[in-house]
């Protein structure tokens, strides 16, 4: 193509244009809600996470209402538990987790210049997954059964002495809410990793994708370890399988492990994409780059890490061994140093440039200033002696406060401030900025501050009153007036948010004269992302590459035109960003409504025990999952090839590691992994906690049925393998053939996985040993049947001619899934037939 | 236009150094298994084999080898890395859109990744020098 032809005026470029509009162009009316692009699902996701961040607001202040007076009783004990949990419960699974994914899809695919990310159906099931969990969880307190035991929901307070569904909204509600995370995290990491920009090696990447990619990978591996615990737990609350069950060999402590696991990740899981706003407000408003970036990298990615080593810390008074405090207690020491570093990476910048003000820049100081005196007291509590007396006290209330607000809402208010005039193309007030911002800054610091110093006179947390005689009174007061101010400078902000704008012009276009692709966008903005697909070749490629908006606007770079009406963007390479494919994303569509709908069913039912109706919803979902794989994913292109500009030709349809989907199978088997390998970690922590256990006398489900099930599992794998093999080779009756074997033996394999424990008469309700094992055997067999739906599927496909010996990506990714198949079923058959014989 | 299309070109030719992502969390993955090493050695053998006083020799024993071990593979991968990060001399801020700016800046991380999980390692030995029991 010759860029030259392509001049802005040209009538060329109009068609162009126009095609690409209209590829690309929203749905209106009701369909408007079939919406799957990025802008729009991403908006949603913003809006449904705040509105769950003012519902956990209201119900603080309820909270401080009940505290502000000594022998108080404006809330019953049971409804301040319940307001309590529900108010930690939203606050992080509805709001502080959900508003990273929608900030970070609204917007990522902006910063690294795509019109959309991967696989945009899979952000909107995911979104309506989590508004439907997420209305299901808040609507049980206006029915008095919302949960009762804390954000944490300690066993066996759960397991036994509460018996409404409260737990169980708890359990089976986040725990579909997490999928919908999960779906997130594979979404986001793809969309770093394979779809930037031509040139945006992973030195110029923007630093809000580093943090996006580090804290994706974090999901993927702290909230697998709890999905796990909420499996175990329901299955004891529903079945009676005695996990957590002192009396039957289990351990309550396996919940806090498996609990903090996820929970103390999930601390910087929703700090760092803060942190990672607060990289991309600075360098605009100091006028120059950021100072560090590798040492911003190093940051996050070692804070990543390290933050995987902290979870024992909330369990210094369980009575563990020091030397496992000790550990713990040094990792929390070692992760102040990368945290440290982006502050100073932060404040010389800041030091370094021409700054201007704004409120944006009140936000990010604030929430620095704040965060810094909650890291500081989160280093006191590192420290184990000191732990020990201020555990369950209001300190570690002002501290986790100071943590979360400092670090995650202020920068959250900051990001809304810098980022309204991109999505609306209005500006928010300045004035009602400030006003806000001072209410908030004055109100938190009155609120919580008090808190150290009622929480080190002795006030334990999560108490519904206290009596006047301990002096606690002032302090509380103190803290509900501040709660209210600070309320009040929420509600500023709301108003300033919400307020018509309709006579307020358009703001200019890149307003802050930032450096980064996300202000390529035009006023008002465009449904396509970007009109061309640029080449970047700087870290801020609007400060510093020539004509870089005309050159985009003209189409002078990739994919400037929708020939074939259809929504396109690039794929390129994980490290250097080579361009490889030319991607095409499904469009708008309702069947992600209904599987989500579904699948909502098949968790919302179970919570009350109808357990046909979740049946039903189940096979529904999957119905409605196999429709969408079936028509929406991997479809064989008219054409291999397109030139997608500048003489560049790519490829439509690319299978195995250069395709996105292989990506995603490749990701969520690591989360899938990651939970089974929690389920061992349980079984082997009954070992190290029990002397009983496996207990003497119980044969176990010996060795002969676990060996058939690894034999018939490995010759089902090496008949999937010849599959791909031989519909790579055109082979037909040899692929056919190789899937029938491959299911047969699959068949077989599961049954002598589940058989092992049952003619041992293994009764998981007896001892937590059976019960171990019977979920191991159980968990596996699944993933063996869901081995058998993707060998079907494949032989559909190829059947249907929707899979050819070329565009094999389908036989190709359920390939990859059954690596893991064959892991998962060795792992499982070593355990629970190999580890009885080498324990006795 | 001519310029950016021929250098982008040039770059986009090279090979995809897809490994090289792995270099930066070579060290911290280390610093992972020493810590899982280190926690999973004291709670078996505290639960299993301790005797009545707690003593925790073996233990300790068992994480000074692993942290030899450990401290020698960061070092390995921390000198790579300021090898990569140094090469040809360049103290910008290896904000290049060159293939050379590209390793430098994975070779920096790299180094600094390493400093941070040798001194995390370090952090997690000096406890089983401090802390001589299980109790």
């Amino acid at each position: 193509m010759d860029a030259s032809s392509d001049a802005p005026g040209d009538d060329r470029l109009d068609v162009k244009a126009k095609r690409l509009l209209d590829a690309w162009r929203t749905p209106t009316g009701w369909r408007y809600w079939s919406a799957v692009n990025n802008s729009e699902v991403g908006l949603w996701y913003v809006v449904a996470s705040f509105t769950f961040f003012l519902f956990g607001g209201i119900l603080a202040l309820l909270m401080r209402i009940q505290l502000a007076l000594p022998d108080n009783d404006f809330l019953t004990a049971d409804q301040y538990n319940q307001v309590f949990t529900m108010h930690g419960s939203v606050m992080m699974f509805l709001f502080a987790v959900p508003i990273l994914e929608a900030i970070s899809i609204l917007l990522l695919p902006e910063m690294v210049g795509a019109r959309d990310l991967p696989f945009p159906r899979l952000s909107a099931y995911g979104f309506w997954c989590f508004v439907i969990g997420g209305v299901f969880v808040c609507g049980s307190i206006f029915f008095g059964v919302a949960p009762e035991g804390g954000w944490f929901m300690y066993p066996p307070m759960t397991t036994e002495y509460q018996t409404g569904v409260g737990v169980d909204i708890w359990l089976l509600g986040l725990s579909f809410i997490e999928v919908a995370s999960i779906a997130a995290a594979v979404e986001l990491i793809v969309g770093v990793m394979k779809c930037r920009p031509p040139g945006m090696q992973l030195n110029l990447i923007p630093l809000y994708a580093w943090y996006i990619l580090v804290v994706a990978v974090m999901i993927l591996f702290a909230f697998p370890p709890l999905i796990a615990g909420d499996l175990l737990m329901e299955l004891q609350r529903s079945l009676d399988w005695p996990f957590f069950d002192a009396s039957r060999g289990g351990d309550p402590l396996l919940w806090q492990h498996l609990f903090w696991i996820f929970g103390h990740p999930e601390v910087y899981i929703v700090f760092l994409p803060s942190i990672a706003l607060i990289a991309m407000i600075v360098p605009t408003f100091a006028r120059t780059p950021m100072v560090g970036y590798g040492w911003i990298v190093l940051a996050a990615v070692g804070t990543g890490f390290l933050s995987f080593g902290l979870w024992v810390h909330h369990m210094f008074t369980t009575g563990l061994p020091a030397i496992s405090i000790g550990i713990f207690s040094a990792a929390s020491q070692a992760v102040a140093i990368p945290t440290g570093i982006q502050l100073f990476c932060f404040i010389a910048t800041l030091l370094i440039g021409r700054v201007t003000k704004s409120v944006c820049l009140l936000f990010t100081l604030g929430g620095l200033a704040t965060f810094i005196i909650g890291g500081l007291t989160g280093v006191m509590v590192a420290v184990a002696p000191f732990d020990y007396q201020a555990h369950d006290t209001y300190f570690i209330v002002g501290h986790l406060h100071y943590v979360l607000i400092g670090g995650t809402i202020f920068p959250i208010v900051a990001g809304v401030y810098y980022y309204y005039p991109a999505v609306t193309g209005k500006q928010l007030s300045e004035k009602l900025g400030r006003y806000a911002f001072w209410l908030m800054l004055v109100g938190f610091n009155v609120s919580f501050f008090p808190m150290h110093l009622s929480g080190l006179l002795g006030m334990p947390r999560r108490v519904y009153t206290y009596p006047a005689e301990l002096g606690l009174g002032t302090l509380n007061l103190i803290s509900t007036v501040g709660a209210f101010v600070l309320a009040i400078g929420f509600v500023v902000f709301l108003f300033d948010v919400l307020r018509s704008k309709k006579n307020q012009p358009l703001v200019a276009r890149n307003l802050w004269n930032a450096g980064t692709l996300e202000w390529l966008g035009e006023v008002p903005d465009k449904p396509w992302g970007v009109r061309s697909i640029p080449i970047v070749e700087s870290r801020y490629p609007l400060w510093d590459q020539d004509h870089f908006v005309e050159d985009v606007d003209a189409g002078r770079f990739y994919l400037p035109d929708a020939e074939e009406g259809l929504r396109e963007t690039l794929v390129t390479s994980v490290v250097d960003a080579k361009p490889i494919q030319c991607l095409r994303v499904p469009g708008p569509t309702f069947l992600t409504h209904f599987a989500a709908i579904f699948t909502g069913g098949v968790f919302i039912f179970s919570t009350y025990h109808w357990y046909v109706a979740a049946a039903i919803s189940g096979v529904l979902a999957f119905i409605t999952i196999l429709v969408w794989l079936w028509t929406g994913t991997a479809p064989i292109p008219e054409k291999q090839d397109k030139d997608v500009g500048r003489g560049l030709t790519l490829p439509i349809y690319v299978s195995g590691s250069k395709a996105v989907g292989w990506w995603a199978m490749f990701i969520t088997m690591l989360g899938d992994m990651t939970a089974f390998i929690s389920l061992i970690f349980g079984y082997f922590f009954y070992w190290t906690a029990h002397d009983d256990f496996p207990p003497n006398g119980s044969s176990g489900p010996g060795w002969i049925w676990p060996s058939v099930a690894m034999l018939t599992i490995l010759l089902a794998y090496s008949a999937t393998l010849a599959a791909r093999r031989w519909n790579r080779q055109d082979h037909a009756a040899r692929f056919y053939g190789a899937i029938v074997c491959g299911v047969v033996l699959s068949i077989v394999g599961g049954l002598a996985l589940l058989y092992g424990p049952l003619a041992h008469q293994m009764d998981p309700t007896a001892h937590v040993y059976p019960a171990i094992v019977w979920v191991l055997a159980i968990w596996t067999a699944l993933h063996v049947v869901l081995g058998v739906v993707m060998h079907l599927y494949c032989a559909a496909r190829r059947a249907a001619g929707r899979m050819t010996a070329r565009c094999d990506a389908d036989i190709v990714n359920v390939t990859l899934y059954w690596h893991f198949l064959l892991l998962t079923t060795a792992i499982t058959c070593l355990v629970i037939a190999g580890f009885p014989m080498v324990a006795k | 236009m001519a310029m950016t299309e021929t250098s982008n070109h040039n770059e986009i030719n090279k090979t995809d150094h897809v490994t090289s992502i792995w270099w930066i969390v070579a060290a911290p993955a280390v610093w992972a298994v020493h810590f899982l090493a280190s926690y999973l050695t004291a709670a078996i053998f505290c639960a299993k084999f301790a005797d009545s006083d707690g003593s925790a020799g073996e233990v300790q024993l068992a994480v000074m080898a692993y942290t030899v071990v450990a401290i020698v593979i960061i070092a390995g991968v921390g000198w790579s890395g300021r090898r990569r990060h140094r090469d040809g001399h360049d103290r910008s801020p290896h904000d290049g859109a060159t293939t050379a700016d590209l390793r430098r800046m994975i070779g920096l991380s790299t180094f600094l990744l390493s400093l941070l999980s040798a001194v995390a390692t370090v952090f997690t030995a000096l406890v089983f020098y401090f802390v001589e029991t299980c109790h």
